[in-house]
């Protein structure tokens, strides 16, 4: 009886949620975020480094968490080509090169063609984590001899002048765990002295706050979809970010009414426990 | 030599990368080049042996008939099918075997192995992360319940990061005074993480640098051998 009665408050809770989730993306309420210093400070790193710069965007991630790292992608990709930088796509992640290549046409569509091999280029997945990158600090081109289409390096216009990461301004990884942003972070910054910044999950985003210090060891940290729709607020633009975000935040209350409708309940529950057994002891 | 040989290769590797951390000079920036080159290439070898895993674990269930073998039967036919489309007709850019297929491409509005991923593999391995969040409210329900003084300060932080995390936190709290700032539950939650979550991760990333050091010396020095394989 008490195991139907938890299946059925089970499926309450996960009714609700669904509701929760759904009917702000369907009428969308119009919430808007406020802005934190570290995705500012992620976004300072991009508006300040200077037109024609060979920049790096790693996608460190796969499907499951496209929903809170692509639109983090997708703005800062808009915002290194509106400052004109040159974007090389890495991937430490076996489906991130894919990821890449969403984020390039999605942005594409939005602002208009951009050149193949000149303007932005997707070197792909290379396994090994920290060790690839070490090994582009030596060498770039014995890492990534080619690109995904099969382009040979020496023939991609935009690696002309890319030796090493020596050679590159700075380093966004968008990152849903190992090997990701921490591995850049150990090696692009702390041995080649690029500048790193980068996007995270929600839930790994706390891991990586000691690594935002004054050594500038992470440049700038976005962490989850709030921090998304922060970086699409300081564009100036509302994008998906911005919308899923009122879905977000209606789950995250509803989370926080069922903790509290769940703590009255044990609360009841303890009285009445002690209540009977005030009776039984007379 | 079967058991010392590893032990030999390890201690000398593990020795030469340590040296080139401090000496990256010649010899030994060379030899640690090429002892990273020799990683990646191992590490590709490490997906092969993955993939012929995979498939050795889910034909052994199909063919006892373990319990819920159609799972494993269905893992196997997908494993497959990407296969044989990236292999047939390549992905996006790539060419496969037969060219680009742009008959089918044309059909399909993609190549094959796009397709599926775009359309099957994407929306289901998202789904697959959002069922999370109905875990999550159910285990909150049923789990986060005050007990004590530490569950009680949780609980605080918590509903304070939480909150603090939506689109709701700037109107909850804007009534409160600049000179009071610090009480607006967007800086509120900051505060929380900017502080005490990264002096706590702080040592928690020290505690795990230091056991990392010393499990490194370990294998380096022969000492802890499980690595190896075959138990103790």
């Amino acid at each position: 009886m008490k195991a139907d009665r938890t299946l059925i408050e089970r499926r309450i809770v996960f009714l609700v949620l669904a509701l929760a989730v759904a009917l702000p993306l369907i009428f969308p309420l119009g919430l808007r975020t406020k802005g934190t210093p570290l995705t500012k400070k992620a976004y300072d790193l991009v508006d300040q480094t200077p037109t024609g710069s060979v920049v790096i965007l790693s996608f460190d991630y796969d499907p499951s968490t496209v929903t809170e790292l692509q639109p983090m992608a997708q703005a800062i990709l808009e915002h290194a080509w509106k400052k004109g930088h040159k974007v090389i796509a890495t991937a430490m992640w076996p489906q991130g090169s894919q990821m890449a290549d969403m984020a390039f046409e999605n942005v594409q569509a939005k602002l208009g063609q951009k050149e193949y091999g000149r303007d932005y280029i997707n070197l792909g997945y290379k396994v090994g984590g920290m060790v690839v990158i070490q090994g582009m600090g030596r060498n770039f081109k014995t890492v990534f001899p080619k690109d995904t289409s099969g382009l040979n390096y020496e023939d991609i216009p935009l690696l002309k002048t890319v030796k090493s990461l020596r050679d590159i301004k700075y380093v966004v990884s968008l990152s849903a765990g190992d090997p990701g942003l921490k591995d850049w972070v150990l090696t692009a910054h702390d041995k080649y002295g690029v500048s790193v910044a980068g996007g995270t999950t929600a839930v790994s985003a706390p891991g990586f706050l000691p690594y935002v210090n004054d050594q500038k060891q992470l440049y700038g940290l976005m962490g989850g979809l709030k921090a998304a729709a922060e970086y699409e607020l300081l564009m100036e633009y509302e994008g998906p970010a911005s919308l899923n975000m009122n879905p977000q935040s209606v789950a995250h209350v509803l989370i926080l009414v069922l903790i509290a409708i769940g703590n009255i309940k044990a609360w009841r529950k303890r009285k009445a426990a002690l209540k009977s057994g005030e009776v039984a002891n007379g | 030599m079967k058991k010392n040989l590893p032990l030999i290769v390890a201690f000398a590797s593990g020795l030469l990368i340590l040296i080139a951390g401090f000496i990256p000079h010649k010899p030994f920036g060379m030899l640690e080049e090429t002892l990273t080159n020799w990683f990646m290439i191992i590490s590709s070898f490490a997906i092969l042996l993955g993939q012929i895993s995979l498939i050795q674990a889910n034909v052994t269930r199909v063919a006892h008939r373990s319990p819920n073998w159609q799972y494993y039967l269905a893992g196997l036919i997908s494993f497959a099918g990407m296969v044989v489309f990236g292999l047939l007709w390549g992905m996006e850019k790539t060419p496969g075997i037969l060219g680009h297929g742009e008959g089918i491409s044309q059909n399909l509005g993609s190549k094959p192995f796009d397709y599926i991923f775009d359309y099957i593999y994407m929306p289901l391995s998202a789904t697959m992360f959002s069922l999370l969040a109905f875990y999550i409210a159910s285990a909150a329900y049923r789990a986060f319940i005050i007990r004590n003084f530490e569950s009680n300060l949780l609980m605080i932080t918590a509903v304070i990061v939480m909150l603090g995390r939506t689109s709701f936190a700037t109107w909850i709290t804007s009534w409160i005074p600049d000179s009071w700032g610090i009480l607006q539950l967007p800086r509120l939650t900051d505060f929380i993480m900017q502080y005490p979550n990264t002096a706590a991760q702080r040592a928690i990333l020290i505690s795990a640098a230091l056991g990392v050091v010393g499990s490194s010396l370990r294998i380096i020095l022969g000492i802890e051998r499980s690595y190896l394989g075959g138990g103790k």
